[in-house]
């Protein structure tokens, strides 16, 4: 079993396909949207958890770039501003990922960027808006 | 057992023995509180918070024609600033929104630039659009001025802050059913996290909970720069109910401080967007304590675990100023992360950057350990736990 979160832009001709459906139907992957919505430059864009044996994965993503879908790793685009951020915790207990967190000892703020969820939380309630969304 | 002049002649010959407020909690542990006092004699505490009560005046120099902007209108960056004073003297608070924010119109506001980012950006030595209104008079006959200035060419800037340094401060929690947007950051649901805001075992207030050594005149870090405690904060509140040991169990003294904005540093004030509430200035604060006698030093000693604070509901008991606590809590319960309140776990989060403190902390100590920063004798106290002085609500009497 292999899972993956990932970020697809659907260019404007493939916004009306039925591509995550051929996922399951095809390639037997389980999905988990995390996140979907069509962007200003019409453009679709959607967070998705995939989740299948590591060939039919495999297939999946090249499936989905044969058919013209851009694939990027979600770590790439919920990044922290490290001259914003303060340290100062508050966006801990938001966190419905467990994404970030305080260490103990240095009392600094980790990101684990591979929890993250981009749930876009955390970008408006911390105080500096250092959590950046580069989608 | 030492006075400051002491000390002082210490910190001249470099001789001096300087701990943080974090050090002194394990050395005190380790060696008793009567060997410690012998061997240390200062301790740095620090806190590095958001502290809306603060701003900024300046002098921008007079223009040719002169202008009395005193009674007109002045904006920094769309931000505008309080001109009620002569002709080139204006203050801008850290609260303070451009005419044209939404605010909450849109709920919540993002609250992305006001007063505080305005004081950051001059601090860091950016260019900042001023743009003034005038009556006109004869000696001042200019009515508009429209010009960048810069903090190198200001005569004064100064940070003037009327309440900062919190000696404790309430946990925050929601009872009700939807998210609220508060100072205290966003409340989830029913409980869905608690929020603090204070350095706990580092504050500089709850490391000398009865103003012993702190007090008006106290040269402090500020900003990171240096600075003065101007006098005692306003809505100080030394009266309220204290722990044996001394601590404050719920909001209590407060800092009113002044210094030179011109030598401080934007790593240490921080604009900062409270969503749903406002701009607010996160500021960077450091207090010698110096160790006079045992008790000072037993008290710079409490840890985490000695200082409790009260877990107070703001969805509803907050607003409407309804008396009572949820339930009480120390620091160290805090820093685990999670708390139990009415049998749920719930998570926690400072706004006060503990690291950030530390960091203030060591700053401070470097500073008196090379030699660069000497102790001032404050010339007067702050209002004592025993002085009776309080804190009051408005007494409304409405309008005839």
């Amino acid at each position: 079993m292999i899972s993956k979160r990932i970020v697809l832009h659907f260019p404007h001709r493939l916004v009306n396909q039925p591509i995550v459906y051929k996922l399951v139907k095809d390639y037997d992957l389980q999905f988990n949207i995390l996140k979907a919505y069509v962007t200003q430059q019409e453009e679709g864009l959607m967070v998705i958890e995939l989740a299948g044996k590591k060939e039919n994965f495999n297939r999946g993503i090249e499936y989905l770039q044969s058919s013209g879908v851009k694939i990027q790793p979600l770590s790439q685009d919920v990044i922290r501003n490290e001259s914003k951020c303060t340290d100062c915790g508050v966006c801990v207990p938001i966190c419905p990922s467990g994404a970030l967190a305080v260490d103990p000892l240095t009392r600094k703020v980790h990101f684990y960027d591979n929890k993250c969820i981009a749930c876009e939380l955390c970008v408006k309630t911390c105080p500096t808006r250092a959590m950046e969304v580069h989608f | 057992m030492r006075s400051i002049k002491e000390i002082n002649e210490k910190i001249k010959k470099g001789q001096v023995v300087a701990v943080t407020a974090e050090e002194v909690i394990d050395l005190v542990k380790k060696k008793g509180v009567k060997k410690a006092a012998q061997e240390v004699d200062v301790v740095t505490t620090g806190t590095f918070g958001p502290m809306c009560s603060s701003g900024a005046y300046f002098n921008i120099g007079h223009s040719k024609p002169r202008i009395k902007i005193g009674g007109g209108t002045c904006k920094f960056n769309d931000v505008p600033a309080y001109c009620g004073f002569a002709a080139v003297d204006v203050y801008l608070g850290a609260t303070a929104v451009p005419d044209d924010d939404p605010r909450n119109k849109v709920f919540p506001g993002e609250f992305k630039y006001g007063g505080a980012h305005v004081i950051q950006e001059i601090v860091a030595g950016k260019d900042i659009r001023l743009e003034a209104t005038a009556y006109g008079t004869d000696c001042y006959p200019r009515k508009k001025l429209e010009t960048l200035i810069n903090i190198k060419d200001l005569n004064e800037a100064v940070l003037f802050n009327m309440r900062n340094c919190y000696q404790n401060y309430n946990v925050a929690v929601n009872l009700s059913d939807k998210a609220i947007y508060t100072y205290m950051g966003m409340l989830k649901p029913k409980l869905g996290n608690a929020n603090y805001c204070s350095a706990g075992q580092l504050s500089p207030l709850l490391k000398d909970p009865y103003y012993k050594t702190i007090g008006v005149g106290t040269k402090i870090f500020l900003g990171g720069g240096i600075g003065y405690i101007a006098w005692h904060g306003t809505q100080h509140n030394p009266s309220v109910k204290r722990k044996e040991n001394g601590v404050p169990q719920a909001p209590a003294g407060t800092l009113a401080v002044i210094g030179d904005l011109k030598q401080m540093s934007p790593e240490w004030l921080v604009g900062t967007g409270m969503l749903g509430y406002g701009v607010t200035l996160i500021v960077g604060i450091g207090v010698p304590i110096p160790v006079l006698n045992e008790n000072i030093l037993k008290y710079a000693a409490l840890a985490d675990g000695d200082i409790y604070t009260q877990i107070v509901d703001y969805s509803q008991a907050y607003p409407q100023v309804v008396p009572g606590s949820l339930g009480e809590v120390n620091y160290a319960q805090l820093k685990s992360g999670r708390i139990n309140l009415q049998g749920k776990d719930i998570p926690t989060g400072n706004l006060s950057s503990y690291s950030k403190a530390r960091a203030i902390c060591e700053e401070l100590k470097d500073w008196i350990k090379k030699g660069d920063f000497l102790l001032s004798e404050p010339v007067a106290d702050l209002p004592q736990a025993e002085s009776g002085y309080t804190f009051k609500l408005l007494k409304e009497r409405p309008l005839a």
